[in-house]
């Protein structure tokens, strides 16, 4: 990977900023004749807000009573399969989409009925969306073209920009002529020249192999804390988004149902989606016997008890509950173990055992008829049953998690996440 | 990037399979045949045998010509029609120039807002075509005469001078061009706005562009081969057509196809009128050439 000699550039402009944003405030007077964004806020990126956002087409509900607040400078991805809204509260804060009820608030601002042109964001979008009768340099410059920048200015910025996604000399390349990922940072790049207070990232790596779409994931990761504006991103990829968020919140019909940093997420899940969605759980159905010390206690339908801390239970007075805990978690040690101060056991079979490079996957059949799942790190040192040995699984209770189950079903291809 | 290919990957290469290559060879021009004998039959030997005409000299009386090699024949008709020429020009310029105005946003219309009845739309805007092209003239001439329903009426209510009249006129002409060659101006249109990625459009917003820069600098620019096209498809056709000028027209607007069809059929001069079709013809050839040379010979056929 190249120098990004970024740092520089971006600072460069930083120190312009009173005769930049003096340009703007022309700019958006004598356009727009009013001021737009945050010009109050002297920061370069701004803060997001959602206010009981609904957004219904025809009698379906693609986003329901959403409120979230993205912080000023954030990467935060919103995370979700197909159809769970997270697209459609993009594009309204995009302004490609009019919430049926609520605010959206960027900068402190309320932008609900603004037009995508009068708003401090730009867009990467999934299919790039290159205009196709420009060039590269064209595409660039399209968002300071229609913002009066003056032509000198123009070209260095874009010239900057095409050196920081590594397409120097690129020019005057035409949009078909390039591949994916190449397209894929002329978009970048188009949209993030206009130093925009906000960029959303619609699935912008759903078109990438494998191999380039990390490569982009730790470049846009780069990119995002050297510039310091707000990154909005859009993703079914569960990997990606915890790769790259500062925090995320996993959609699901149209609801965020968990929200926080992606250890938070995913180390203690508050619902049975995101339990399943984000990873993989083993879930026991159960019901809440009693609760004392900062300890809950779970009773399983097959009536084994399992403590989790209290402050892992999202609501104390639910009665049915699911009690989970994460495949890497669990360690298997020989039939006979007694249970470890502070730990939960389960006693089961191991039907079978996957060796897989890094670890062994093994599935217990425990002795309710439960299949657990359990990840072990091949580090060499471990008892590792066979299929057929009968083995006991042991955890520790801090990482134990309890979710409301779940109302309805998911979808297979919802957490295939297309 | 150098890839490895495993030598027996189907992408590797390999020089088994030469056994057949002389089917192989021959096979594009075999499956090519029919189209081949298609376009000598009907392109190149009438072509050559307008051209070998255009160079005979004919008895009127008789009717039987013979090769003179008579090359001053194609500057001095030409010459002699040129009036026709010009009108004929102008008369496809204006037609065409209309039809551009009114299908675009029709075909704007249909191609952005139609949703899921788009291809319900396009059809009710070809039924009226359906019917032939001689019966919508004439239909036309029954619309636009005195007696007619427009003119009467407007006359009946005082709202035009009792004289005025239509038919017979230059008005009546472009009209009935305008008219019988509009869906080839508005599915060319159409097919160009119906292609553009509404995402690009949602781009140019996102960027800064007001609907109406996002017109200009991306709808316009973008549908420029379809106008073209369309351009192309509406005024070759007017310009050598002579049905609407026989029906609608009047003597003192006669146009090249006009001027064309007598000089075979009461004439008699097959070779002015075969010289006169060959200049309508390079016409349409130079038209097509620049196209080409302009806006890439890739994007004819997906509009032609």
């Amino acid at each position: 990977m190249p120098d990004w000699g970024l740092e520089e550039h971006w600072q460069s402009d930083c120190n312009r900023l009173p005769s930049m944003s003096g340009r703007s405030e022309t700019r958006s007077e004598s356009r727009f004749g009013h001021a737009r964004g945050s010009k109050a806020n002297s920061s370069e990126s701004a803060d997001v807000r959602f206010e009981h956002i609904t957004k219904r087409f025809g009698d379906a509900y693609a986003v329901a009573d959403l409120n979230l607040e993205v912080h000023a400078g954030e990467f935060f991805s919103l995370l979700g399969p197909s159809g769970c809204g997270k697209t459609t509260s993009l594009r309204m804060l995009g302004g490609f989409e009019e919430p049926t009820e609520g605010r959206v608030l960027i900068g402190g601002e309320d932008v609900t009925d603004l037009p995508p042109y009068r708003r401090d964001v730009n867009t990467v979008f999934q299919t790039y969306a290159l205009f196709p009768h420009l060039d590269v340099y064209q595409n660039v410059a399209f968002g300071l073209r229609r913002q009066g920048v003056d032509k000198s200015e123009i070209k260095r910025r874009v010239g900057e920009m095409l050196e920081m996604v590594d397409l120097p000399g690129f020019d005057r390349r035409q949009p078909a002529q390039l591949s994916g990922g190449q397209q894929q940072r002329v978009a970048l790049a188009r949209a993030l020249v206009n130093q925009p207070k906000l960029l959303l990232l619609d699935e912008p790596m759903s078109a990438l192999d494998a191999k380039l779409r990390r490569q982009m994931q730790v470049e846009l990761k780069r990119i995002q804390s050297q510039v310091g504006i707000t990154f909005i991103y859009v993703t079914h990829d569960q990997e990606e988004a915890m790769t790259m968020s500062d925090r995320l919140a996993v959609m699901w019909h149209g609801k965020i149902e968990g929200m926080g940093t992606p250890k938070d997420v995913y180390d203690n899940p508050t619902s049975e989606f995101v339990a399943t969605f984000l990873g993989a759980s083993n879930l026991l159905g159960g019901k809440i016997v009693r609760s004392e010390d900062n300890r809950t206690t779970v009773l399983t339908d097959s009536g084994v008890e399992i403590t989790v801390p209290s402050e892992r239970v999202p609501d104390l007075s639910m009665t049915s509950v699911k009690v989970g805990v994460r495949p890497e978690k669990i360690d298997l040690v020989p039939e006979g173990s007694e249970r470890a101060p502070g730990h939960n056991i389960l006693r089961g079979r191991v039907r079978v055992s996957t060796f897989t490079g890094v670890g062994n996957q093994y599935i217990v059949e425990t002795e309710s008829g439960v299949e657990v799942t359990v990840y072990a790190q091949n580090i060499g040192t471990q008892f590792a049953p066979r299929s057929g040995d009968n083995v006991v699984l042991t955890w520790p209770e801090e990482h134990t998690f309890t979710v409301r189950p779940l109302v309805g079903n998911i979808e297979i291809n919802e957490l295939e996440g297309d | 990037m150098e890839q490895l290919v495993p030598t027996d990957h189907p992408g590797s290469l390999n020089k088994r399979r030469s056994g057949g290559s002389f089917a192989k060879k021959i096979a594009p021009y075999v499956l090519s045949l029919p189209a081949g004998v298609w376009l000598v039959l009907l392109f190149i030997v009438p072509l050559g045998s307008m051209l070998i005409m255009s160079l005979e000299t004919c008895s009127p009386a008789s009717g039987a010509c013979v090769m003179t090699w008579h090359w001053g024949e194609l500057p001095s008709i030409v010459n002699l029609y040129r009036g026709q020429f010009f009108t004929s020009l102008y008369f496809a310029a204006l037609a065409t120039l209309f039809d551009l105005i009114i299908s675009f946003p029709i075909a704007y219309w249909i191609a952005f807002r139609g949703g899921r009845r788009k291809n319900f739309f396009l059809l009710m805007l070809l039924v009226p075509f359906f019917v032939s092209f001689v019966i919508r003239t004439i239909v036309w001439e029954f619309v636009l005469s005195n007696n007619g329903v427009v003119l009467h009426t407007l006359k009946h209510l005082h709202l035009m001078p009792q004289g005025f009249h239509v038919l017979g006129t230059g008005v009546a002409v472009v009209a009935g061009l305008a008219y019988n060659y509009l869906p080839f101006t508005a599915l060319p249109l159409y097919v160009a706005l119906e292609r553009i990625d509404q995402r690009v459009l949602e781009a140019a917003y996102d960027l800064y562009a007001s609907k109406r820069v996002g017109f200009m600098k991306v709808i316009l620019p973008l549908t420029v081969p379809g106008i073209y096209a369309a351009f192309l498809l509406t005024f070759i056709p007017a310009f050598g057509d002579y049905v609407n000028q026989e029906i609608l027209g009047g003597t003192a607007n006669t146009m090249i196809g006009t001027v064309i069809q007598n000089e075979y059929t009461s004439a008699g001069d097959y070779a002015g009128g075969a010289s006169l079709s060959l200049v309508l013809l390079a016409v349409s050839l130079v038209g097509i050439f620049l196209y080409a040379r302009v806006l890439g010979s890739r994007t004819i056929e997906q509009y032609l």
